[in-house]
């Protein structure tokens, strides 16, 4: 069994991640990005260059173009992206739609999407949730059975990059009810065909999301990634590793608000001493300092335990997800507070981890959701 | 790698043929445990035959050098030893503060001497050690401490009183923090000394709990004679040695959070005392506070085992002992607080064979004290502050 530490070749990706976003995309990029208003809300040539590096396919099989690396290798990607607030495509297309196509597409899915997913020419978004809280089992849009395809209604909502998305990958009900575990249908289908409207919602991370509307949209049946009606499990799944890869970010967030804070607390002064040499704030820094750490190991053990096919991995990854949302949640709380009212500034940056942390918090299920589940698992 | 399969085999079948079938079970608190000395009894014929086998192969301290007696294992072999033992449910042969703690640091920083005369009699568990460190007025000023060493040429006189001895009462010998030069920087004058309990001037007292009787005692030390040869490492230089040995504390502290194998976890005990409806815990607020310390339990547990992982593969920050030993003892009180709140009165119960005379009450009650003894989470804090964060 793996130990719970990095082989050589995931801490030459790690570093080799972390140059490229410091140097590439900054924190610097997401602030031009918001203040032009960028209609595609991520540098084109970021995502390009990301792709040339081998970074978007890394979930992808070398037979598909990509490298095969594995989720430990993508988490590290991810947290360096979480550090920097780097906007792409990562998590839409490298991490949601590789993985769903791979997992649970045809061959001719695998060979007309992960090529192109991995030289950075499509973009994928997955639409799951219709309520502002994630509740999968709560899926109302119909997938209606004509015979030779189905007919596609309903409204999506936290769609991640689905302004730009070339293929939406669609959960949808083709039988039961709302509240049925089963009766879930994923549907290939491309953002330009006719019923389908997309709306760009402006987010408080100025990250992109959008509202998707299908009305009457017909899906012919070669575009069922999976069997029809047996949705749930491949759905499960790629929300498993989407929990965990938003996990690693989280932890690349909260670091970087940390390491942040705690140089601010060495430097700034008041009453002619730093700040840090307060008690009332060491100690709170040294208790997050322990969180963290608690962090680096769930994070760790979810996405090894998915590279593995680990059956605890549900619960780890819940476990991950919680914990890494419970963290981020203190680290930037506690970072715009201990930058006083620097922190409250637009000019400062601490206050942009905040806003970017929430909405990783919350896509698939924050800290209640994955407690929650996490007891369930556990069988309480 | 072939050698270690080998000894794999022979510890196994060693173990197979020379453990006795009621040293195969979990330990039930330390009055379970063969603390082992001069005035031991042992509390059964396997309980002694155990000890004098493990010990015969030097197995009590299974990393120390073979010279002292100890099992001259490489680090390779001492886990595999522990693997095996753990394979048949092996109890530790000996629960010895002079394994643990004084040992070490004799081996570390003690003459050829000293190493000759305590190193054997410790791995055979003829002499009981107790630790002499905190005093009334020296508690997480632990440096502050005023308990006099006067220098008479081959021998010092002792004289002062220390607190929260463990077992002070049933040990042959104390390993002893003293000032020998009370005119330099507090830090630099202490020196740790090795006496015998037997001798003239040393008294000890028992120490009630808040939770009912315990193992710690007062001492106190009137004209205590030390011979200077019993000095471990130089004089003066003892705050060295007793850091090292503060460390090792604290890891053995933090590891209670830990649930021990064959234990049942605290979301069982919960499903137990609580009953489940539609598959979750009935009360639906402690569910809640059941699964946030899960969480944090799994996620400790974790990281223990990460720490452990980078030590061995050479990586990682070390100097991680502090918020192991804060994280730890946080959540057993938590644990030993969320055990109180599923029981309701029934944990509140302090006599009686049917509420095991108040075990709940007074295991939640000695808990208190996690976050204190070893060095208290707010000295852990700042040792974390200070020295991994730069806060100063």
């Amino acid at each position: 069994m793996t130990g719970l530490v990095l082989n050589e070749e995931q801490q030459m990706l790690k570093d080799t991640a972390r140059r490229f976003f410091s140097e590439r995309a900054p924190v610097s990029q997401l602030r031009r990005l918001r203040d032009e208003r960028d209609a595609t809300g991520f540098s084109r040539d970021l995502w390009r260059a990301m792709a040339d590096m081998g970074l978007v396919g890394t979930l992808i099989d070398e037979a598909y173009g990509g490298t095969g690396f594995g989720h430990v290798g993508m988490g590290l990607v991810v947290e360096e992206a979480g550090r920097n607030l780097s906007a792409s495509p990562l998590l839409s297309t490298a991490v949601l739609g590789a993985s769903l196509v791979q997992y649970a597409g045809t061959d001719s899915h695998k060979q007309s999407l992960l090529p192109a997913i991995a030289d950075g020419s499509r973009l994928t978004a997955l639409a799951v949730d219709e309520r502002p809280r994630h509740a999968p089992r709560q899926i109302e849009t119909r997938a209606q059975a004509t015979g030779d395809g189905f007919i596609l209604s309903g409204r999506k909502i936290n769609v991640i990059d689905g302004h730009v998305a070339d293929t939406l990958i669609v959960a949808a009900r083709s039988a039961g009810a709302p509240g049925d575990a089963d009766g879930l249908s994923l549907l290939l289908v491309d953002r330009e065909a006719p019923g389908v409207t997309v709306e760009r919602t402006f987010m408080v991370d100025s990250r992109n999301a959008a509202i998707v509307t299908f009305d009457g949209v017909q899906v012919p049946d070669d575009a069922v990634l999976g069997l029809p009606g047996q949705g749930r499990e491949p759905l499960q799944r790629a929300l498993d590793i989407g929990n965990a890869h938003l996990a690693a970010e989280l932890l690349g967030i909260a670091l970087e608000a940390f390491e942040r804070t705690v140089k601010y607390l060495q430097e700034r002064k008041q009453f002619g001493v730093t700040i840090g040499s307060f008690q009332g704030l060491q100690h709170r820094a040294a208790h997050l300092f322990s969180e963290l750490e608690l962090v680096k190991s769930v994070v760790l053990k979810a996405l090894q335990a998915l590279d593995e096919g680990d059956d605890r991995a549900p619960e780890l990854v819940s476990l991950a997800k919680a914990k890494a949302c419970e963290v981020a949640e203190l680290a930037t709380n506690e970072g715009v507070q201990m930058h006083g009212g620097m922190g409250m500034t637009d000019e400062f940056d601490i206050g942009l981890f905040l806003k970017r942390a929430r909405p990783v918090q919350q896509l698939f299920g924050d800290y209640r959701y994955h407690a929650d589940r996490y007891a369930g698992l556990r069988g309480y | 790698m072939a050698d270690l399969e080998t000894f794999r085999r022979e510890t196994r079948a060693w173990l197979e043929a020379n453990c006795p079938q009621s040293m195969r079970s979990p330990v039930m608190g330390d009055d379970d445990q063969c603390w082992g000395g001069r005035n031991w009894t042992f509390k059964s014929e396997d309980q002694r035959v155990w000890l004098e086998r493990m010990a015969e192969k030097g197995w009590t301290a299974p990393d120390w050098p073979k010279e002292y007696g100890g099992g001259g294992l490489s680090k390779e072999e001492h886990k595999i030893l522990r693997e095996e033992m753990a394979r048949i449910k092996a109890r530790p042969p000996l629960a010895s503060f002079g394994v643990w703690m004084i040992g070490p640091a004799i081996l570390k920083f003690g003459s050829e001497k000293l190493k000759k005369q305590h190193l054997p009699p410790i791995v055979r568990g003829e002499i009981r050690w107790c630790q002499g460190y905190s005093e009334p007025g020296a508690g997480s000023d632990l440096a502050g401490l005023q308990t006099r060493a006067e220098d008479r040429g081959d021998h010092f006189i002792v004289n002062g009183q220390k607190i929260w001895t463990s077992y002070a009462d049933k040990a042959d010998w104390m390993f002893c923090l003293v000032r020998t030069n009370p005119d330099v920087k507090k830090q630099l004058g202490i020196s740790l000394v090795l006496f015998d309990m037997t001798t003239p001037g040393v008294t000890t007292r028992p120490i009630k709990l808040i939770s009912g009787s315990s193992p710690f005692c007062e001492t106190f030390l009137e004209n205590v004679r030390v011979e200077k040869d019993q000095v471990v490492g130089e004089i003066d230089q003892g705050w060295t040695i007793a850091k090292y040995l503060l460390t090792h504390e604290r890891e053995m502290i933090g590891g209670m959070g830990r649930t021990a194998a064959g234990q049942k976890t605290l979301a069982e005990m919960a499903v137990d005392a609580l009953g489940l409806e539609n598959g979750r815990l009935a009360d639906g607020m402690l569910r809640s506070e059941v699964a946030r310390w899960d969480l944090d339990a799994r996620a400790f547990e974790l990281t223990a085992e990460r720490v452990l992982d980078e030590a061995k593969a050479g990586q990682g920050v070390g100097n991680t002992s502090a918020m192991l030993k804060y994280y730890g003892t946080e959540l057993n009180k938590r644990r030993q607080e969320l055990l109180i709140a599923m029981h309701g009165s029934d944990a509140l119960v302090w006599e009686g064979e049917a509420w095991r005379e108040g075990a709940l009450a007074k295991q939640w009650l000695r808990s208190k004290g996690n976050s204190i003894e070893g060095g208290t989470s707010e000295i852990q804090l700042n040792v974390i502050a200070r020295n991994i964060l730069g806060l100063r």
